[in-house]
């Protein structure tokens, strides 16, 4: 078994500790004696769709955001939407969340998404979204807790047909008014929970990781279990400080 | 009678008030009594700074960075002090408004020494006008209080361009962020200003190191080629586009030879002539703080000998390096609180460790000062001590995430302990260790250390 993963633009998204998803991402893979590979591709490089099953973008500033968006429409949009439909993990965290749609309003200036989900992002009048935050999400039909941090200025809405990854027990989510957090369409997730997103819910790694597999190899494996203790009390911590506010 | 300026009746009225509250404060014995009297004052006079400012007319000068203010205030105080200069100083590091106005509130002097959080910068300029500002470095911390790295930039940038040809400035050279801050829209330097920096390319890292802050141009956005980098993105760096790069800094470290925790011996270069300087606090960093306090000396008008001697005498701002015996054990206490600042104390420990087992108490807080967001751990390099570590304890609101960062980093599971309560958790590190503890507090979390060790009689009071 191998996880490919290929990280995009980790020069430019990088912003809330994301190399710690990539980590986490290995460890994990190592520790079961997957086979783990790490590539990365940035500023006018294009993608082989079929070359790597786990898709990774991270958070930006807006500047990195502005030096991204337009080159990933052009090098790579099409790539990554043939490799999302072929059934490749594509997680986007914050500012690459952002990316994922038809566009991010930044101020006078719209950045072009990539058109993968029915979304829009604006900036509006208020204060950034700071704060930890949890979320209610439904996967192969078991309610799980995603906990983590969001900060962000922008604000998503999700079109009509889209799903949203999850429901917001405590924090802000997509915008802060309607109660839902980040996107899902097939192997795709976006969300704000940025940063070290996957070592605070195992859970979402080890799901994430089975479903990269099962795209490579046509069976869904079941992964070795761990010794999480700490893992899980990482887990409840992040909770904890979501519920406490 | 208008009440205006230092002196009105009512301001005086005030003034005496906030500074009650203070002394009943402390005659609590319930804090330091460093920030309440401003919070008070600021409260019933906003523009109290400005007006007890303007007394202080042998100068103003005002630190800044996000990495180091507190030392190096503490550098060029004990400089001045070396000069018998006696300025009012934020020496206890409370560095918001609140702070500086109990400084102003409580002290006697005609020459004011700030350090600014960076955040409040261009605000405490704007009502201080100071005289000289020194910044050194801007590195990412604290996302969540403060926004992102370049919108802080940006507001630095336009209180530079406040008072351009009315202050001085002594600038790092080698943050692209903040030395590009030195020059005008053509790219010309500025009057008044000062760069300090390296010049000791053994002192380079063997790679750029992952939290890496100052990628693109401030002028055009292309990405900067770095020579070499020593400290984060703080190197020797050019921009291939637009041609912008790293000013010759007149303040210069040409050879640095690092001692562990002993600190360190650095050749200087200055404009009043080379010396060589012992440095008692340990690592890189501390050398760029001292470059930022020498420019700064010679700045207010301080020979250098003076400068460079009092150095061998700069105790260690409160919690930056601080050695406390418990038992017949030794507990050097170092503060992290954001990946630049963490990997120089890692790189720090691991040169001391030199093969033997490091013990280390670690204590990652998660409340407002410290920030919320407690994602940096994963941007900071733990993995430079994973077989360096002998046992490590995990403190701290946030204490599990803590110790599953180390379990990533490859430090051994076995050899990591949690315990989020700090006294307990120190208890249990202390009584774990064979000689010497290394404690690594987050800021809240080294307040909370600072209290129960004083409680214990075993620390100073760090206020005065």
């Amino acid at each position: 078994m191998e996880l490919r993963v290929l990280a995009l633009y980790p020069d430019q998204m990088n912003i809330y500790a994301d190399r710690g998803n990539i980590l986490f991402l290995q460890r994990r893979c190592e520790w079961r004696g997957i086979r783990f590979s790490h590539a990365t591709t940035g500023p006018g490089e294009s993608v082989d769709p079929g070359a790597h099953d786990f898709f990774y973008l991270g958070g930006g500033q807006d500047r990195d955001q502005r030096a991204v968006a337009a080159d990933m429409v052009a090098t790579k949009r099409s790539a990554l939407a043939s490799a999302v439909d072929d059934g490749a993990v594509l997680l986007a965290v914050c500012g690459g969340y952002q990316l994922l749609g038809h566009s991010y309003q930044l101020d006078a200036e719209r950045l072009p998404g990539l058109g993968l989900v029915d979304l829009e992002t604006v900036r509006e009048e208020g204060s950034r979204l700071i704060g930890n935050v949890a979320i209610e999400v439904e996967m192969d039909g078991e309610k799980q807790v995603l906990a983590g941090f969001e900060n962000h200025g922008g604000r998503t809405y999700l079109g009509d047909g889209s799903i949203p990854l999850g429901r917001v027990l405590s924090g802000f989510g997509n915008n802060g008014q309607d109660g839902l957090e980040g996107v899902r369409r097939g192997n795709l997730i976006g969300t704000y929970l940025h940063g070290p997103l996957l070592p605070k819910n195992a859970w979402l790694a080890d799901r994430l990781i089975a479903l990269a597999i099962e795209r490579r190899t046509g069976s869904l494996p079941r992964l070795e279990p761990l010794d999480d203790r700490l893992e899980e009390a990482a887990h409840e911590s992040a909770r904890r400080a979501a519920f406490s506010g | 009678m208008s009440d205006t300026g230092q002196t009105g009746p009512l301001f005086g009225a005030k003034r005496l008030a906030a500074r009650a509250i203070g002394a009943a404060s402390r005659a609590s014995g319930r804090g330091g009594g460093t920030t309440l009297p401003g919070r008070v004052l600021l409260r019933l006079s906003p523009d109290a700074i400005a007006r007890m400012g303007a007394s202080l007319d042998q100068g103003v000068t005002l630190v800044s960075a996000t990495n180091g203010k507190t030392t190096t205030a503490g550098m060029i105080s004990a400089a001045l002090a070396t000069a018998g200069r006696e300025p009012v100083h934020n020496r206890a590091g409370s560095n918001m408004t609140w702070g500086i106005a109990t400084a102003l509130l409580e002290q006697e002097g005609s020459e004011g020494l700030f350090e600014v959080d960076e955040a409040w910068l261009r605000q405490v300029t704007g009502q201080l006008q100071p005289s000289l500002i020194v910044l050194g470095n801007l590195f990412r911390d604290q996302l969540d209080r403060y926004g992102e790295v370049e919108a802080l930039a940006e507001g630095w940038a336009q209180m530079v361009a406040e008072r351009a040809g009315k202050s001085r400035f002594a600038l790092n050279a080698d943050d692209p962020m903040v030395a590009d801050l030195g020059r005008n829209g053509d790219g010309k330097q500025h009057e008044g200003v000062v760069y300090f920096g390296v010049e000791d390319p053994s002192q380079a890292l063997p790679e750029l190191q992952h939290a890496f802050d100052a990628k693109h141009c401030r002028r055009c956005g292309h990405p900067y080629a770095y020579e070499r980098a020593f400290i984060g993105h703080l190197g020797h760096y050019a921009c291939p586009s637009c041609g912008a790069s790293r000013p010759i800094p007149e303040v210069a470290a040409t050879e640095i030879e690092l001692h562990g925790m002993d600190g360190s011996t650095v050749s200087l270069q200055t404009p009043q002539g080379s010396v060589r300087m012992e440095l008692p606090l340990p690592g890189l960093y501390n050398v760029y703080n001292a470059l930022a306090a020498v420019a700064a000396g010679l700045e207010l008008g301080i020979e250098l000998q003076t400068i460079v001697s009092s150095m061998a005498q700069v105790r260690t701002a409160f919690g930056r390096v601080e050695t406390v015996p418990i038992g017949d054990r030794q507990v050097s206490i170092l503060l992290i609180k954001n990946p630049a600042g963490a990997n120089e104390v890692l790189r720090t420990l691991k040169l001391e460790a030199e093969g033997a087992g490091l013990d280390l108490w670690i204590a990652l807080n998660d409340r407002i000062a410290d920030g919320r967001d407690v994602s940096w751990i994963w941007d900071a390099d733990f993995e430079l001590l994973r077989q360096t570590v002998r046992r490590v304890t995990c403190a701290g609101t946030r204490a599990p995430e803590m110790a599953l960062r180390l379990k990533y980093a490859g430090w051994p599971q076995e050899a990591i302990d949690v315990m989020p309560e700090i006294e307990a958790s120190l208890d249990h590190a202390v009584e774990q260790t064979p000689q010497r503890l290394f404690a690594l507090p987050t800021y809240t979390a080294l307040l909370d250390l600072h209290k129960l060790l004083s409680g214990r009689g075993l620390a100073k009071e760090f206020w005065r």
